[in-house]
């Protein structure tokens, strides 16, 4: 198929055009309420452009454009390559459903929020576009700048509760002090260039600068500083549970599904494109950090009673999980192992998609969930399926592809990572070759430990009897709500039954990440992909599996023909006593608290013997938040007060400290 | 030949549903022989299944479809993972599609729909069953992985296929670190199956029981549906033992002459599994549910240990 170079580049544009537009627009809508129903959905058309063009640029050659945009001298460049094409079709499509989503969500809601929102999301829309196809670090800045503020702003745009405001406070302090360090990492690069006529801020200007192992180590962490709080990583996670459950739900998804992304796109862009070849250690650190992170975010997840809570930890686990097979890929590819290196690859970039449409599919249903019964709190949830048949079924498919089961797309990225793990014999340090399949062993922890949530989670919000009255009223999702999670639950679908289909997609990224192909054949007319002679092929798995179901349908309905009878429930003969007989968040979460103690800081509340009004309570707490932050907080308090108590407030006092400072910083500098 | 290869996988097929029960009446009349009782006899599982069919199912009236789904869901994923493991060849179309993770997803996925199943009545006893098999399942699961992760280093590939014809050919060698696998398979087994010293199969004791609190509101063919998965899924457990750690006389290549061995070979290892199975559970009193963690840190240890051993020695 021949595809003229300029499309991609044309359906960007017009894209970023329609969305300033549709931006534009949004201020209209409390004086002309009728426009209100147009804007989202014209934005998912935008989205779908996106997702075209990311597409098409998988396949074609890179396209570079150097816009007219930008200060004198200093043009604006974008660069459309398979990287970006990747992540660009992860962002189109998910926002296509958070758009039909947000297109039925709006309905209920007032118009000046609706204003506010379709301003701020269509201008986040167009700076997250800009940010994945931005080649220089001047405009990659200034778009990450603009994503972080507009998606702050959404994050806040409950800004009438302190929750929301602290929430958002947080997340915009972790998003600056993530943007200085990769400014920093910029910086460092930029000043390490050749000097010539023109200032080397381009990234293939910046992949030529060639630091030494010292240098680019620097720029390494600080990039990793950078991207992982953005992408919430341990212990910068902490404003994911904070941020998700004030967001409204369409804006947790974004924030999940794409924004959390789009650190793992700059690490990856940053530590295989711009900066030379990787030394061991990065690997290692990043292989650590990103086990520690999905350990934790496993646990603490397990643990959460909110249901968007709980969502944000899984996130953080997930999250963790990319990171690491990110982790295993630097470490072949330090070792020189190029093929390897990219069969880890596909797996982190196979479980981005995943998890950018399972997580976006469950953000969404909980808002849905939310809409009906008005409440996040999984202690008040329950008996859903019967109320919201259809958003039932699609959450389920939600919930079983991020348990990491076949047949759906949680699963294979789970296969390709172990397999990635169990290649790790082929390093050539016995401390690395023993040491990584310990982390084969905390993943299937993690896959384990996530089926235990997604369980808890979907067994409490809809199995079971409602623990609320009104919940009797619950409705079902609307249209576009329902069209939204259906797109992302056929993506779940598609993703687990055909890997052959998604790995070629994903090839053309590693082979510009790596260089080399991984070594993943496809056998039986793309149904089966295979590595080092294992192989899986889901769609085979599951044509056996309907046979034999349907066959034993057919078989028990000859052998055992009666009908089933409908009675009251059995329960060993006990009467059922209403529903708060019924386990709750907190209960199915006691055993991890139980076992995990060490990981967890939980404070427990039991009555004494002889108390008359006897109460149970308990409190989890995040372990970093308790343990690193406010500790920290606590010393800067004290710094803070014994500086201010050490002179006298006078300005003239304060100037000359500055002085001197400026004095001091001064006799330093080389 | 294409031909030939669909019949082996349909007779693995039917002999794993024929046999499921069989292996669990053997079982249990070994622990009635242990127990100095006469027991009921190899066919009693069959006589139960009958009964079971022939009664009319109830089901509660808050149940969904997923309640009535699930018995058939869990039948035929353990039907299906039977059909993946290489029990008396390796030539099956299924077992060359599907490696060891992904029978260990199958099972993942069994366990999570009967977890769902039990809280979709709201039942204090569900619920509280799921949260257990869940922890169980969740904690034996990564057990599991690493134990096939040592043989996988062996034979370089987690295909079961791969692995029994790397181990079979090098014929009866002790590997060290097999046997530490071994060891840790068996009390991932114990522990998956709902056996004895993590769970006891015969009673619906309240406070204890783990299995049986997910399906005490089934009844009729649904109850038998379970009951049989539970069976295939015993079966399947020591069909993989076998293969991993005693995978002489699969046939590897196309001749049925050497199948009739095969199966012979075949019933003698369920036949000594079983036996084995009975002693342990004779012998073993059961854990409370917090000590069941440690039994199985102890396996996932004991196979992280075997993974070593792997790296150290080489063996």
């Amino acid at each position: 198929m021949h595809v003229p170079t300029g499309l991609p580049w044309g359906l960007i544009l017009s894209a970023l055009i329609l969305w300033s537009l549709l931006a534009w627009a949004s201020l209209f809508i409390p004086k002309a309420p009728r426009i209100a129903p147009l804007i989202f959905p014209l934005g998912a058309l935008g989205a779908l452009c996106v997702a075209a063009a990311g597409l098409l640029a998988l396949h074609g050659p890179p396209v570079t454009m150097v816009s007219p945009l930008g200060l004198p001298g200093l043009p604006f460049h974008g660069r459309l390559d398979a990287l970006s094409g990747l992540f660009l079709a992860l962002f189109g499509l998910t926002t296509v459903a958070i758009s039909l989503d947000l297109t039925g969500y709006r309905a209920r809601e007032h118009y000046p929020v609706a204003a506010r929102i379709g301003v701020q999301y269509h201008i986040l829309l167009m700076s997250l576009t800009l940010v994945f196809v931005a080649a220089d670090a001047y405009s990659f800045l200034i778009a990450w700048e603009a994503m972080a503020l507009s998606s702050y702003l959404l994050v806040v745009t409950d800004h009438r509760t302190s929750a929301a405001r602290r929430a958002g406070f947080l997340y915009l302090l972790i998003e600056h002090v993530g943007a200085l360090a990769i400014l920093a990492a910029f910086a460092i690069l930029i000043a390490q260039a050749p000097a010539g006529p023109q200032l080397a801020y381009t990234f293939a200007a910046l992949h030529t600068a060639n630091p030494g192992p010292a240098v680019a180590g620097l720029v390494f962490v600080l990039a990793f500083l950078g991207f992982g709080a953005k992408a919430g990583l341990v212990p910068l996670h902490v404003w994911l549970p904070q941020a998700h459950p004030v967001a409204p739900s369409p804006i947790s998804a974004l924030l999940s599904s794409v924004l959390l992304k789009v650190g793992i796109y700059g690490l990856l862009r940053v530590a295989f494109v711009v900066l030379p070849t990787p030394a061991p250690w990065w690997g290692l650190t990043v292989l650590t950090v990103g086990l520690v992170t999905a350990l934790l975010g496993a646990l603490s997840s397990a643990v959460q009673s909110d249901m968007k809570r709980l969502l944000a930890y899984s996130s953080v686990e997930n999250i963790g999980l990319i990171t690491a097979a990110i982790g295993l890929a630097l470490l072949f590819s330090a070792y020189g192992l190029k093929a390897l290196a990219a069969l880890a690859l596909i797996a982190a970039l196979y479980h981005c998609l995943n998890h950018a449409f399972f997580k976006g599919l469950l953000f969404l249903g909980t808002g849905s969930v939310l809409h009906a019964t008005g409440e996040r709190n999984l202690g008040r949830l329950g008996g859903l399926i019967h109320r919201m048949p259809q958003t039932a079924l699609l959450m389920l498919i939600g919930t079983l592809a991020i348990a990491g089961v076949p047949p759906l797309n949680g699963f294979v990225s789970e296969w390709l990572t172990l397999q990635a793990f169990l290649k790790a014999a082929a390093l050539p340090r016995p401390y690395l070759a023993m040491g990584i399949p310990l982390g084969a062993a905390l993943t299937a922890l993690v896959a384990g430990l996530a089926g235990y949530v997604m369980v808890k989670f979907y067994g409490i919000v809809f199995l079971g009897r409602p623990r609320e009255t009104r919940l009797t009223h619950a409705v079902e999702a609307g249209p576009f709500e329902r069209a939204g999670l259906g797109l992302l639950a056929l993506l779940c679908i598609v993703l687990g039954l055909w890997p052959a289909g998604i790995i070629a997609l994903l090839r053309p990224a590693a082979r510009l990440l790596i260089g080399t192909d991984a070594p993943v054949t496809v056998s039986y007319a793309g149904a089966r992909v295979g590595v080092a002679h294992a192989g899986y092929a889901p769609a085979v798995l599951w044509l056996a599996f309907g046979v034999i179901a349907l066959a034993t349908v057919l078989v028990l309905r000859k052998r055992s023909p009666r009908p089933a009878r409908r009675a009251a429930v059995w329960n060993c003969g006990h009467p059922v006593v209403g529903a708060r007989m019924q386990d709750t968040a907190e209960g199915f979460g006691q055993p991890i608290r139980r076992i995990f103690t060490a990981f967890l800081a939980a404070r427990h509340r039991q009555p004494a013997p002889d108390d008359l009004a006897p109460r149970y309570g308990s409190v989890v707490e995040d372990r970093f938040w308790t343990d690193l932050y406010r500790p920290a907080a606590r010393g800067f308090e004290t710094i803070f007060a014994w500086t201010a108590a050490l002179g006298p407030r006078r300005i003239a006092v304060s100037l000359f400290c500055v002085l001197m400072t400026l004095i001091v910083l001064l006799a330093l500098a080389p | 030949m294409i031909m030939n290869l669909f019949v082996r996988q349909i007779v693995q097929i039917l002999l794993v549903i024929a046999m499921a029960p069989l292996l669990m009446g053997w079982i249990r009349q070994c622990r009635a022989w242990l127990a100095n009782r006469a027991g009921a006899g190899l066919l009693q599982p069959y006589r139960e299944l009958s009964k079971l069919l022939r009664k009319q199912p109830i089901v509660a009236h808050e149940a969904s479809p997923l309640f009535v789904a699930t018995p058939y869901i869990l039948f035929t994923t353990m039907v299906v993972a039977g059909a993946m493991v290489p029990m008396t060849t390796t030539r099956l179309p299924l077992a060359g599609v599907s490696d060891a993770v992904a029978l260990a997803g199958v099972f993942a996925l069994a366990r999570i729909f009967a977890a769902l199943a039990a809280m979709d009545l709201g039942t204090a006893f569900g619920s509280m069953g799921a949260r257990r098999a869940m922890l169980v399942g969740f904690l034996a699961e990564p057990a599991l992985l690493m134990v096939l992760f040592t043989p996988a280093m062996i034979s370089g590939s987690t295909s079961l296929v791969v692995i029994v014809r790397q181990l079979a050919r090098h014929g009866i060698i002790l590997y060290p670190s097999m046997a530490f696998a071994a060891a840790a398979y068996v009390m991932v087994t114990l522990a998956e199956n709902a056996r004895l010293p993590v769970d006891n199969p015969d009673t619906h004791l309240e406070l204890t029981m783990i299995h049986e609190a997910l399906n005490l509101e089934y009844s009729g063919r649904h109850l038998a549906l379970i009951e049989w998965s539970v069976a295939i899924k015993l079966f399947v457990y020591i069909g993989i033992g076998a293969a991993l750690f005693f995978p002489w006389g699969i046939t590897q290549g196309h001749d049925l002459a050497a199948l009739p061995i095969a199966y012979a070979l075949l019933l003698a290892k369920l036949a000594a599994a079983g036996a084995g199975l009975a002693v342990i559970e004779t012998v073993f009193a059961k854990l409370r549910l917090f000590r069941v963690p440690e039994f199985l840190g102890t396996a996932f240890l004991l196979a992280v240990l075997g993974l070593l051993v792997r790296y150290l020695f080489g063996h």
